[in-house]
């Protein structure tokens, strides 16, 4: 892509501070949680930020929308730094930049109407009067697959897969360009998780959004991503445009992330050897690469040499020192599914879509 | 009842037949668990797979004899091993939890207690059902139990918090107090649901590991189908409280028979296809307070028809161990 970024990171980072004593604490040792991130997100376009837990990616989220500050590193959002913007130019900004969370039941509050709910961020950016915002609301409910009668309801009256659509029309309310995605599949059940994916991807088509997309699984992140970025303790390893992080992943990492994955096919039982050992912690986080202690291609130089995010194709950077070098990876994704169960789907699909 | 195995000589471990648990309400006894059949063989994994509120983890509570009051086990049979776990009094019942039959959880943070040591808290285990081992046979037993479940340095780990591990040793933690006493029958709810892909596949892998080396049945509750793909040899897909079907794992990725099975399947994020649309169920699992009548399945099937909302379909068996609970499967006769 050739356009200007809508958002751009350069060697974004935070370190906590950890202190011992009560009163005249000292501080013991850094908790490197996200330690130099770089990324741009143009627009239209879905990032994907992946790893597992405590890999630093919701802490990114937090960072790019200015929830949390830096302890390093600029950000930019459409050619302007926010790194520290404040008051009415960090509000302007903020109404550009909205975010979705996990947990569908922690995020919405229970005293207040889904209208009240969607209506909120429209008062706090003073965009129209009341009736507007209402008829506003409706739009939303709508926009998101919700019906009218849903507007004067409180959240505990839905379902988990309906509340997160409401989180969804409560981030849409204020027309923002970027939208910070945090899990917001993860709590939900299987069937509700694909309708939910669904819509978000209808709305970029729609609406031109731009989506970070913070996940852990990469088979969700495989339907919705245009380029993935994947972290562990709190630096990116591994960025790419999804077909290629798919088909010739670089890094050692973002091949054990794929090679876990449960595969529906119960002919392909037990084929993985699973990664071992667990993450190591940031507040002392291993020299050199941080993951040579569970690298099955660690060497010597690996101990020692912290290796730098480089191009080795085009448009497609990791952190590895051997990543020209290594074994080709040995994944396999077909789908495994029989001629029957594909020819069911496939009926199911049509049947489908003449009940609508 | 369908027999789910292709060996009728050898009794299953677990049979259950016909069980209704319900919770009391205002509104009348509400049902969880509807009519449920189900069998485990010994030494084999029953893969039991469904959504929120389909009353997977209702089924397994019952099956322990767990389930806290309003709730109450309302008709059927749980025969283990022989002996009806429904007719023993509360003092065998507790002598069979933990020694025949074990379960572990979903979080197991909460499964833990915050205030005990780990090492206090699997030699609490062993000693209740061997309260003459001595404090140091114990404690050797219990540190053998977390390096076979291979926790690094167990003999640290001993004396320490369950704040102080992470996850996927937590959940270690679980399983080597339930190695300690070798059941015969191992309950897993939702066991890798918490934990980080990469470490639900060791955690799957110790699982099917110990399975081979102490020959114990497994009953593997999870919505994931790919877990169930990894683990089980059989499987039943329950919706709303009932069974909708039944197979072999083979049989049911390769013929899945019942829409909702077909649905699940499509839902599914694949790696191998890139589709524009993912197949999403519509809807959602109605609460066991509003339960459609017929097919539960009906309101949000595409195939459903008149009968579908008047009949509830039985499982029957379309060919040996695999059944299915559909008027309207398969479905390409219904379409053709």
């Amino acid at each position: 892509m050739t356009s200007a970024p809508l958002i751009s990171v350069r060697d974004l980072a935070k370190h906590y501070p950890v202190r011992k004593g009560l009163i005249l604490a000292k501080q013991i040792g850094t908790v490197r949680a996200v330690d130099g991130v770089s990324f741009d997100v143009h627009r239209g376009e879905t990032l994907a930020l992946v790893g597992e837990s405590g890999c630093g990616k919701s802490t990114t989220a937090r960072l790019v929308l200015r929830l949390i500050e830096p302890s390093a590193g600029r950000i930019a959002f459409d050619g302007n730094d926010i790194t520290e913007v404040k008051g009415a130019a960090q509000r302007a900004m903020r109404r550009r930049m909205q975010i979705i969370f996990q947990d569908p039941f922690a995020s919405l509050n229970p005293r207040l109407t889904v209208t009240e709910t969607l209506t909120e961020p429209m008062v706090v950016h003073r965009i129209g009067d009341d009736a507007s915002r209402r008829a506003r609301a409706l739009e939303l409910l709508r926009l998101v697959g919700l019906r009218d009668f849903h507007a004067q309801r409180y959240p505990h009256e839905f379902s988990g897969g309906q509340r997160q659509r409401i989180g969804i029309a409560r981030a849409l309310a204020v027309n923002p360009e970027l939208i910070v995605c945090d899990e917001p599949v993860s709590a939900l059940d299987v069937s509700i998780q694909a309708q939910v994916i669904n819509l978000l991807k209808d709305l970029q088509a729609r609406l031109g959004l731009s989506y970070l997309f913070i996940a852990h699984d990469l088979a969700v992140v495989k339907h919705v991503a245009d380029r993935i970025a994947v972290m562990y303790l709190g630096q990116i390893v591994e960025i790419a445009p999804k077909r290629a992080l798919f088909e010739a992943p670089k890094h050692p990492y973002t091949r054990a992330l794929l090679a876990a994955i449960p595969q529906p096919d119960p002919s392909r039982r037990g084929q993985v050897k699973p990664l071992q050992g667990d993450v190591p912690s940031p507040l002392n986080p291993p020299p050199g690469c941080r993951f040579h202690t569970r690298c099955p291609f660690a060497q010597d130089r690996c101990r020692v040499e912290m290796p730098k995010l480089r191009m080795v194709r085009e448009g497609h950077a990791t952190a590895c020192h051997f990543a020209e070098t290594l074994p080709l990876a040995d994944l396999d994704f077909r789908s495994g599914l029989s001629t029957t169960a594909q020819m069911r789907l496939a009926i199911y699909e049509n049947a489908k879509k003449q009940r609508v | 009842m369908a027999s789910l195995t292709d060996m009728p000589e050898t009794p299953p471990l677990l049979r259950i037949e016909g069980l209704r648990t319900v919770f009391r309400s205002m509104a009348g006894d509400i049902p969880a668990v509807d009519g449920v059949d189900i069998e485990v063989p010994k030494g084999r994994t029953l893969g039991i797979v469904g959504e929120s509120g389909c009353g997977k983890s209702v089924l397994s509570l019952s099956v322990m004899r767990l389930v806290a009051r309003p709730g109450r086990i309302a008709a059927g049979r749980i025969m283990f091993d022989g002996r009806d776990l429904l007719a023993l009094d509360e003092a065998s019942m507790r002598g069979m939890r933990g020694a025949d039959l074990a379960m572990i959880f979903q979080e197991p943070l909460t499964s833990l207690n915050p205030v005990h040591k780990i090492g206090f808290q699997i030699t609490e285990a062993m000693r209740a059902h061997d309260p003459k081992a001595s404090a140091q046979v114990l404690k050797a037993r219990a540190i053998a139990a977390l390096k076979r479940v291979r926790i690094p340095a167990p003999e640290r780990r001993f004396d320490e918090y369950p704040h102080q591990l992470s996850g996927g040793m937590r959940q270690r933690v679980m399983i080597a107090m339930v190695l300690s006493c070798q059941p015969k029958l191992l309950i897993a709810d939702e066991p890798t649901t918490a934990l980080d892909v990469t470490i639900q596949a060791q955690i799957l892998d110790l699982l099917r590991e110990l399975q081979g080396e102490f020959g114990m049945s497994i009953i593997l509750i999870t919505h994931d189908l790919g877990v169930i793909a990894e683990m089980a040899d059989e499987v039943a897909v329950m919706y709303a409280g009932r069974i909708v079907e039944r197979a072999s794992a083979s049989r049911l990725f390769e013929d899945p028979q019942h829409p909702y099975t077909i649905g699940l399947l499509g839902s599914v994020p694949r790696l191998d296809e890139e589709r524009e649309t993912l197949l999403a169920i519509e809807g959602s699992v109605p609460p066991p307070f509003a339960l459609p009548a017929g097919c539960r399945f009906h309101p949000r099937c595409p195939f459903a028809e008149d009968a579908c909302t008047k009949e509830v379909p039985a499982l029957k068996s379309i060919q040996p161990g695999h059944a299915v609970a559909c008027l309207r499967a398969p479905i390409e006769a219904v379409v053709a």
